[in-house]
């Protein structure tokens, strides 16, 4: 990977106020994602995924502020890197969408219920400076037709007429309708049946590879990571604290907490082994605890863990994590000779 | 397990509900035995009647056709200490712990109340010492620390835990949990799983557990049964290790492939089965036939969507209503018959 990232994230933090004082929910994130690479965030409830996708498009709730940082943005119309934070309000709005899309958690109320799938397609290309409505109803009904929907039925069709999964079909195929570089996901199968979910793994995978487009997906769901990612993030208390190659991170953690959460999930062919839950909560964020935000959880814990916050270093090829003991930890599976396939 | 009487059985019940002019029928022909101490989990995607099922069986609904027997005796036919000794013996643990506990009381009301109620305590100090073992059982410890808290002072896992621990008042017998850690955390899963097993163990409790998720279900239920359901019926029974290893009906096999696994290298090269659709139908219009020949690829026209498969034998110790397993099953016996012949 030698050419320019598509999206640069750099020393971003990102704080809420509330009552009892500023909740910091994104704490010094950085990390690259490059054209048509599929980035995993997991972590938690409230390890401050979602705030990072929201500060990402800039659609933070009012009370969250980006307190530093930078999002550059290379690709579309911009051949130098763009910050995305120093965008204007009109600016942000062509960036929107058009470069970067967002396809949200909650397919049944994204779409507006008083609306015809196709007004809300128009509706979107209109306010994106496309009036050609033939040519963009022919893009509709094709990217309908690539997540596998019945076209010209969901097209004239109200929301209320669509399953879950339908909806959350429509829902990617309006976050690709302008062709964008970047794609983000939020929890983009929960709350969807097994079977549905899998249409969906199955669309991304084929779409990301016909558009090219990169993708960023935050989930809880390991599984949907170890299929989908070519890279894993991982995040705790606000912090990136581990990020490599998907299976560096899933067969040779070097965090104790990826560690833990890959002890925690159930599999469902093999060796039934028992699981290990991490003890504990996460922490506090208005007053995160000193040293390693994850030491009183952690099982490898020793006295510098309470006093120093380990730096997120590079431990093996292209495998970054922030842990003093990141050398003790047991490997969880010898890896394999094959690695998934390379991006170019 | 000396007592061959299972402790719960559903005989053929079916359960529907009006909707308008429609008539939506929710379960259709469900027979379920549980034996005394067993685990069996329902599994199957939203609108499989998994939920309903356990309703029916903690009696908290009642069904439209069919029979429960608790204990080898009707529920219908109870009544007066023999009814309410039913509705001891088999408690429900709710899905949602920011739903199902009141916020307003601390968790020794919460707790104590069915303690009074079942006449199971007499006075205040009773009640507080068996609240807080309780407590204890079910690892919110130090209990002391917990027995005056409201649920808002709480975690999504520790409200869990109070749920279980206000099923576990009344010393019951059969626990239906309803989805019990599927809303909370990854990390916390776990934990919950294994105190659920830990008190099924120690208390010698009977597990009926629904989750969506397979995945849990082979690990809480291991040496249990898994029942797959798919609009309103069984379609597959068997052993937990056996369902999902060797998965007997094609919707069994579907939902098994179609699960991303935890594995990058296991979850990439997993054989996929295709389905004829992606859409689950409505069930107000439940398929004839068998209703998931429209999305089997197995299907085979003039058979699959005439005749209704029963749950019957297959090759592996597992039943399955599926017309293509039972012949293959059929045909393996006329093979092995034959075998056994000619030697």
């Amino acid at each position: 990977m030698t050419h320019q990232p598509v999206l640069s994230i750099q020393n971003l933090h990102v704080e809420y106020t509330a009552r009892r004082g500023k909740v910091k929910a994104v704490r010094d994130v950085s990390f690259d994602v490059f054209p048509g690479e599929t980035v995993a965030v997991i972590g938690e409830s409230g390890c401050g995924k979602t705030t990072l996708a929201l500060a990402l498009v800039r659609l933070l709730a009012r009370s969250a502020k980006i307190t530093g940082g930078k999002v550059l943005f290379q690709g579309g119309k911009y051949s130098a890197p763009i910050d995305v934070l120093r965008l204007n309000r009109r600016q942000l709005r062509a960036f929107r969408w058009r470069n970067c899309a967002m396809v949200f958690q909650s397919a049944l109320n994204a779409l507006n219920p008083v609306l015809k799938v196709s007004a809300q397609v128009q509706d979107t290309a209109r306010a994106h400076g496309e009036h050609d409505a033939k040519q963009i109803e022919e893009r509709a009904l094709w990217l309908f037709q690539q997540v596998r929907l019945d076209p010209r039925r969901v097209y004239d069709a109200y929301p209320h007429e669509l399953s879950g999964g339908m909806r959350q079909r429509v829902l990617l195929a309006l976050g690709l309708l302008l062709d964008p570089q970047v794609v983000i996901l939020d929890e983009p199968t929960t709350a969807l049946d097994v079977l549905t979910q899998r249409t969906i793994i199955e669309v991304l995978k084929r779409l990301r590879e016909e558009m090219g487009f990169a993708l960023i997906f935050i989930s809880h769901d390991l599984s949907m990571a170890a299929e989908l990612a070519h890279r894993i993030v991982t995040m705790y208390a606000g912090n990136i604290v581990e990020i490599g190659q998907v299976n560096e991170v899933f067969y040779q953690p070097k965090h104790p907490y990826t560690l833990g959460l890959m002890r925690a999930v159930p599999n469902l062919s093999g060796q039934r082994t028992d699981l290990i839950s991490i003890h504990g909560s996460p922490p506090d964020l208005i007053d995160p605890p000193h040293g390693c935000a994850f030491a009183p959880r952690c099982a490898y814990v020793q006295p510098i863990c309470h006093q120093q916050a380990p730096p997120l270093e590079m431990r093996a090829t292209d495998h970054a994590s922030a842990c003093h003991f990141w050398d003790q930890l047991p490997i969880l599976r010898e890896m394999p000779a094959l690695q998934p396939k390379a991006i170019d | 397990m000396t007592n061959s009487t299972p402790i719960l059985a559903l005989e053929g019940v079916h359960k529907h509900f009006k909707a308008g002019r429609n008539t939506i029928r929710v379960l259709q022909d469900v027979s379920l035995s549980v034996t005394q101490g067993e685990i069996v989990c329902l599994v199957g995607e939203s609108g499989c009647g998994k939920t309903t099922t356990g309703k029916i069986i903690a009696g908290l609904s009642s069904p439209t056709m069919g029979k429960v027997f608790f204990e080898g005796q009707d529920v219908r036919h109870l009544s007066g200490e023999a009814f309410n000794a039913y509705r001891r013996a088999v408690q429900i643990v709710h899905q949602d712990p920011y739903a199902s506990l009141n916020p307003t009381q601390t968790l020794y009301r919460m707790l104590s109340f069915p303690l009074f109620r079942h006449r199971m305590v007499r006075t205040q100090s009773e009640a507080r010492a068996r609240v807080l073992e309780l407590l204890q059982l079910v690892d919110l410890t130090p209990p002391e620390d917990f027995i005056d808290k409201f649920p808002h002072q709480l975690s999504g896992g520790q409200r869990q835990r109070v749920s279980i621990a206000r099923a576990l008042t009344v010393n019951p017998r059969l626990i239906v949990a309803d989805e019990p850690v599927s809303m909370v955390d990854v990390s916390i899963r776990v934990s919950l799983l294994n105190t659920l097993s830990d008190l099924q163990r120690r208390l010698n409790l009977t597990f009926v557990f629904i989750t969506h998720d397979l995945a849990v279900a082979r690990y809480f239920a291991w040496e249990g049964r898994i029942a797959v359901m798919y609009l309103g019926r069984i379609v597959e029974l068997g052993s937990a290790p056996e369902v999902t290893a060797q998965p007997q009906h094609p919707y069994t096999r579907a939902l098994i492939t179609s699960l991303p696994e935890p594995d990058p290298q296991l979850t990439r090269n997993k054989q996929r089965i295709g389905l004829r659709s992606e859409d689950i139908p409505s069930l107000l219009r439940i398929p004839n036939g068998c209703a998931f020949h429209p999305r089997c690829p197995w299907h085979v026209p003039t058979v699959c969507d005439v005749a209704l498969p029963e749950l019957a034998r297959t090759e592996s110790s597992s039943l399955a209503a599926c017309h293509v397993t039972a012949q293959t099953a059929q045909h393996a016996a006329a093979l092995a018959a034959q075998a056994q012949e000619s030697n």
